[in-house]
């Protein structure tokens, strides 16, 4: 294995630059580094204003995405000698505004996010004095793959229909959506309906399937987009052959 | 009270559609549009041919096979044209050509049908 | 009260930093071989989309009568519409193929509490567009 290896880092800084540019450095190659762990190596020995997101470190947090050689990854979950010799290319997530270098402003994943109702939704609250929710194994498969999600919006940054449609939703969010509506505790689901199956929310999606190809917690959001799609048809034709069934 | 949106309804007929053109359509277009002409097999005669597609249950088969695969068309074709070329803002345009299309097709082949 | 809400920011102040936005290209489906597969599976809809006409062409030639059904044939085997037809074949496959994997992934089969594998669910779709095909076949030549 070779001593070292290069890396391509976006830098950007919105007083000085137009748009970003590529700055190359060159740092050690160890066998067990991650993409962080160079990022940081730069940061710490070589340019301490290189600027970038990161947490836990262990793919939990969902801090550290970026573009790696043209695809979003978690960098602290990419070892950097897969792309031994190099040299890689470390880009901000893509279909986001950059502030600075590898920073992406997320404020439209959130507000997306919150619009969806990521929380349990009751008509009536159980009292406490009744004890706790109870559910089966079997309830909780239903939706345990989507409740996976630790956004980090790499499936964002993978769908070509969120880069080009500003109305569109997102993997992630409908992704939870549908995690909270297929709960037994949850009793939300119209009103998610309501939202989402409005002003092409979902129906953007043309199943492109990057989104899944791209999250790193196995979520599998472009599966969850379209069982949400047949849900949506079918309560369409619920509510147009027998109007009393709406809400 | 919120509008009811179309799009369920457009995405089920392409669904619907999808299945139907997945299903039906190699074969009938292999057969029709290669196998015979080039004579690659024996074709049935004329007579039998005519008496096939004149059964009610073929009409109604064929009609099924010729508007809900150009209706799949129309959705993909719509979705296609709005992500790749980027031009949703000609969505009106679009629409006319993508779903006035299959109104021309299910209105045609409903009459071809009907008066065979 | 609904009011659709396209990608928002924060508000912009005089003082607050340029932040960078990239156009996305009108060429983006090129740019990566899974976008491109992608753009190729959507465009199937054509080869379908000619099936229908062809079909609808036929159906006429038949009604009109044995000569009109002649020409049809003779006009289908000219070396133009034998390329036509032999792209869209090759279109209308390959949407029954990626249409069977998609199915599989978006649909939920549950049997005695379990997932159904969608490897499996692709293979009856396989299994049973076979059979389609070979009674139709058969109905279509006997």
């Amino acid at each position: 294995m070779a001593e070292n290896i290069d890396l391509d880092v976006a830098r950007y800084s919105p007083e000085r630059d137009e748009s970003p540019s590529l700055q190359r450095y060159t740092v050690p190659l160890r066998k067990d580094w991650v993409v962080l762990d160079a990022l940081n190596y730069i940061k710490d020995r070589v340019d301490g204003s290189v600027t970038f997101r990161w947490s836990c470190r262990m793919g939990v947090c969902g801090s550290c995405g970026m573009m790696v050689n043209g695809e979003p990854k978690l960098t602290c979950a990419t070892f950097l000698s897969s792309y031994a010799p190099g040299p890689v290319r470390v880009e901000p997530l893509r279909y986001f505004p950059v502030v600075r270098d590898l920073v992406v402003e997320m404020s439209d994943f959130m507000t997306k996010f919150r619009r969806v109702k990521p929380w349990l939704v009751r008509k009536e609250e159980k009292p406490i004095s009744e004890g706790e929710y109870l559910q089966t194994p079997e309830q909780l498969d239903n939706y345990k793959q989507f409740s996976m999600c630790i956004n980090c919006t790499l499936c964002y940054s993978a769908c070509p229909v969120y880069g080009l449609d500003p109305f569109f939703v997102g993997p992630a969010a409908i992704a939870m959506a549908q995690r909270y509506n297929l709960d037994s505790r949850d009793e939300g689901a119209d009103e998610r309906m309501d939202i989402l199956a409005q002003h092409e929310g979902i129906w953007g999606c043309t199943f492109v399937g990057e989104c899944t190809k791209a999250c790193p917690k196995n979520v599998d959001p472009a599966g969850s987009i379209q069982q949400y799609k047949l849900t949506a048809a079918m309560h369409w034709f619920k509510t147009l052959l027998i109007p009393k069934t709406s809400k | 009270m919120a509008k009811r949106p179309i799009e369920p309804l457009f995405w089920t007929l392409f669904s619907g559609g999808g299945v139907i053109s997945a299903f039906f359509v190699p074969i009938l277009l292999f057969l029709f549009a290669l196998a015979l002409p080039l004579g690659w097999i024996t074709a049935p005669s004329y007579e039998s041919l005519h008496h096939l597609v004149s059964l009610p249950l073929s009409r109604l088969f064929l009609f099924v096979v010729c508007s809900l695969p150009l209706f799949h068309w129309a959705h993909r074709f719509r979705y296609t044209l709005y992500d790749g070329l980027q031009i949703k803002h000609l969505n009106e345009f679009i629409n006319v050509i993508c779903y006035g299309g299959v109104i021309v097709g299910t209105v045609v082949s409903a009459y071809l049908l009907w008066n065979f | 009260m609904s009011v659709p809400i396209a990608r928002s920011t924060p508000p912009h102040t005089p003082y607050h930093p340029r932040w960078y936005r990239k156009r996305v290209s009108t060429y983006w489906w090129l740019l990566q071989w899974s976008y491109f597969r992608f753009v190729l599976r959507e465009l199937t809809s054509l080869g379908v989309a000619y099936s229908c006409v062809i079909l609808l062409c036929l159906i006429r030639a038949l009604s009109l009568g044995p000569q009109a059904y002649e020409d049809l044939q003779k006009r289908l085997a000219s070396p133009v519409l034998v390329a036509l037809t032999v792209v869209s074949l090759l279109l209308v496959l390959f949407h029954t193929v990626t249409w069977f994997s998609l199915s599989a992934r978006a649909m939920v089969v549950r049997m005695g509490g379990k997932r159904v594998p969608g490897v499996l669910i692709s293979a009856s779709n396989y299994v049973a567009w076979l059979v389609v095909s070979g009674l139709l076949a058969w109905l279509l030549l006997r």
